[in-house]
């Protein structure tokens, strides 16, 4: 019985052993078999995301990084912060009620590239704006076990101490103009001067932000030191937005409900 | 090095050299003020020691004898000696990033040794440096063999391995100063990425170019793997690392993709970067190494050609089970588990191949450790690749995860599997080719044996039992409906399994040591030995005709 249904496979598997019995005397014949047999699933996959509306949800009041929060996240990537910290609360109650409301696509929609993380040594952050102060982050970032005396997370207190490099920050957003985030000429124009002025009210510069950027954008000393621009600066300016680009995530979801 | 090159070939060289001087001068000079300025400057160096390697041997006799009679062994030889520095550096370098995880002090206190910074080196430190120089290595060696054809090209075998050498050092240097475009396992920025094509291509023309001169009708299954390794490694490199500049004068770059489309293509390559660097070459090896070590032919043909195609059409669809419950659409999250979960047949099929093929040589596993090595990698190739079924399973994500379940999986297939699988390779091909009667010494093979397996079962066992617990303290709700935990607990719990974790891998660490002490020894103690027949021939002249199939 098992004989007669299996025996068309049979004559199948008989029939592929002998074709690749002459196909593998013919390197290119093997070269495009692998070509073709490797490139279905990853196209089939990946092209649709691009083409697919319903893949990235609509929310109209999503806002763009400023060019300090854009500087803080490449000192993110820069130090490996995603390593430990994920930054994509997934749809699963206890991550709800631990982290917020589950990510939303559109939320990175503009995260060139995306910084989703894989592994949770430390918790996640993709709702870390605004639930510490920025006091307690810089002093978490200078000594973390003096904040948390459990934490395994490494010292970053040279930060305070490096002046941020801002004159490439032009550049930088004209690059992520290229490959699609809206950002206007005069934005990128202006990068240079609004870094700076985001992280010293006091200053003619920081009037500028909140035109560019809407009057919603927190224009402080992240870093509690009045007189210069530092690393921690850009790092807490943008730790202190993550979830805060848009509200889609909050008004989707209705929280209280299981 | 140079000997066995002709004139020509050592002007060739030499133009070489002197083109990557001059692009690490105007990369050092182009990028002054920022980090790509080093790398220029690395560049710079590398190409004038190479350049004074060539100059010093551009007069020298040329080779007199006719090359096509033997095999070209000089870049399989270094290649495997690179591997091995790569390993200790690599492998020492995750026992500190362990050990910082336990131990946080041990980060110390500069910019470079945070534990974000060095645990990419140790990544890329062990998976390209390590098993990259291991792969271009020993698939030298095998096309080699099993086309009965000598390298096509004297100047393109170096120019592979060292110019792959170059890509790991500017990673790995690239790493500690700060320059990253934070994509998993494809971290290095654009310039390395354009430099990794182009000396990925020069693989791709010499492995096909000498096929094409192979004095056997058939072509080796070991090479279907390996050519599948050069060719998909290829294409998700270049498209998972597509970005654009912010300036031609630094290094950082901001990924063509965002979000979602981003994550799909990061895990499309990185789980695929498994599948194809991690398993695809190492399949490789294990098809050529095993079967001549056990002097046994390959249990089933058609297993072979079953488990081949199955693990290159499934895996690509695999990547997605990485993103499970996240903002990825859910179509492409079922389709990624399931085929993740089909991916078992092939992946088992090839386990048991190999497995089957030592029937009759089990005596042989039993007294030679070497074998042994090869034996127990086939075997963790199996348990791994069930391990990663079971785990893209949407249920048993939810759980693994986001813990360190994840990473003890990943350590039951590099540990396990490809470190394995290719020390037995070395082991067995060292002697070979350095003419040696056998290793230095095989007690130290039998230690190192030892030493690794217990370093992989202890490090396996501490991350499935941090990760489990984790994973499960995660999602515990007290009787009044809120969570038990804060993560910060569940942190504390995890400390006793980082400390064995550190010390796993201390054990495997000293094994690697112990390795590359053996194979230095053998190199320059061990007694010579000619080996027979091992030098290109045509197959009717070695063997009567193979009877075909048909």
């Amino acid at each position: 019985m098992l004989r007669k249904i299996l025996s068309p496979f049979a004559r199948l598997f008989e029939f592929h052993a002998r074709t690749h019995y002459r196909t593998e005397r013919h390197s290119m014949a093997l070269t495009l078999g692998i070509i073709v047999a490797a490139g279905v699933g990853g196209f089939v996959e990946i092209a649709p995301l691009f083409t697919i509306d319903e893949t990235v949800e609509a929310a109209p009041d999503m806002r763009l990084y400023t060019p300090l929060e854009q500087a803080g996240r490449d000192i993110y990537i820069r130090e490996g912060c995603y390593a430990c910290h994920s930054q994509m609360i997934r749809t699963l109650q206890d991550e709800v009620d631990r982290y917020g409301p589950y990510s939303l696509a559109v939320e990175s929609q503009y995260d060139h590239p995306m910084l989703w993380g894989s592994k949770r040594t430390g918790p996640d952050l993709a709702r870390l704006g605004n639930k510490y102060s920025d006091d307690w982050h810089v002093r978490h970032l200078v000594d973390p076990r003096a904040v948390v005396p459990e934490s395994v997370m490494p010292q970053y207190a040279f930060l305070l101490d490096t002046t941020l490099e801002t004159e490439s920050l032009p550049d930088r957003l004209a690059a992520l103009r290229a490959v699609g985030v809206p950002y206007s000429d005069e934005q990128i124009a202006n990068a240079d001067a609004d870094a700076r002025g985001q992280a010293r009210p006091d200053t003619d510069a920081a009037d500028g932000v909140s035109e560019r950027y809407g009057d919603a954008t927190s224009v402080r000393h992240f870093d509690g030191q009045r007189d210069r621009v530092t690393e921690m600066d850009a790092l807490v300016a943008y730790l202190q937005i993550l979830g805060g680009l848009t509200d889609a995530a909050f008004a989707n979801q209705p929280l209280g409900e299981d | 090095m140079m000997e066995r090159l002709t004139g020509a070939e050592r002007q060739i060289a030499l133009m070489i050299c002197v083109v990557m001087a001059i692009v690490g001068l105007v990369m050092a000079a182009a990028g002054h003020s920022d980090p790509l300025g080093i790398h220029g400057a690395i560049v710079l160096v590398a190409a004038a020691i190479m350049t004074c390697f060539v100059l010093r041997a551009i007069g020298e006799p040329e080779p007199a004898e006719d090359r096509t009679n033997s095999y070209y062994d000089d870049p399989t030889k270094a290649g495997l000696v690179i591997a091995l520095f790569w390993a200790v550096v690599g492998m020492g370098m995750g026992v500190w990033v362990a050990a910082q995880l336990a131990w946080p002090d041990l980060r110390f206190d500069a910019a470079w040794s945070s534990f974000g910074r060095i645990r990419p080196v140790h990544t890329s430190g062990v998976i390209f440096g390590f098993g990259g120089n291991a792969l271009i290595a020993t698939s030298y060696h095998v096309m080699q063999r099993t086309s009965r054809a000598r390298l096509a090209g004297h100047v393109s075998p170096w120019f592979v391995l060292l110019g792959f050498n170059l890509f790991c050092i500017i990673a790995a240097s690239g790493y500690l100063i700060g320059v990253t475009q934070s994509k998993e396992y494809a971290e290095p920025e654009w310039y390395a990425d354009i430099w990794l094509v182009i000396v990925w291509v020069v693989y791709f023309v010499l492995y096909i170019r000498t096929l094409a001169r192979r004095n056997e009708p058939h072509i080796y299954v070991a090479n279907w793997y390996y050519l599948a390794f050069i060719l998909v490694v290829a294409i998700l490199h270049i498209v998972n690392n597509l970005a654009v500049p912010a300036s031609l004068t630094g290094a950082k770059s901001y990924s063509a993709f965002a979000g979602v489309q981003d994550a799909m293509t990061q895990w499309w390559y990185g789980h695929n970067a498994v599948a194809f660097f991690l398993t695809a070459g190492f399949l490789g090896m294990l098809y050529y190494f095993l079967p001549k070590r056990a002097e046994r032919p390959i249990y089933s043909y058609r297993l072979s050609i079953l488990s081949f195609w199955g693990i290159v059409f499934f895996y690509i669809w695999a990547g997605s089970h990485h993103l499970h419950y996240t903002a990825l659409p859910q179509w492409v999250q079922t389709l990624g588990m399931t085929f993740s979960v089909m991916l078992l047949v092939p992946s088992w099929a090839s386990a048991g191949n190999a497995l089957m093929t030592l029937n009759g040589a089990w005596h042989k596993v039993r007294d030679d450790a070497t074998l042994r090595f090869m034996m127990v990698a086939a075997v963790f190739y199996g348990l791994s690749t069930f391990e990663g079924s079971f785990m893209a399973v949407r249920a048993v994500n939810s759980l693994s995860h986001y813990t360190d379940w994840t990473v003890g999986h990943v350590h039951a297939g590099a540990m396990g599997w490809v470190a394995l699988i290719t020390f037995g390779s070395i082991y067995s091909v060292v002697p070979l080719l350095w003419k040696r009667e056998t290793m230095y010494s095989w007690k130290l093979v039998e230690w190192h044996f030892w030493l690794a397996l217990s370093g992989t079962v202890i490090y396996v066992f501490a991350m499935w039992n941090s990760g489990i617990i984790q994973g499960l303290m995660w999602r515990t709700y007290t009787e009044s409906g809120t969570l038990a935990y804060s993560f910060t607990d569940t942190l504390v719990a995890m400390h006793p399994y980082y400390v064995a974790r550190a010390c796993g891998g201390a054990l495997f660490l000293t094994g690697a040591i112990l390795a590359a002490y053996n194979v230095y020894m053998t190199i320059r103690h061990a007694p010579e030995k000619h080996p027979e027949r091992d030098y290109p021939t045509s197959s009717e002249a070695a063997e009567p005709a193979v009877p075909a199939a048909e």
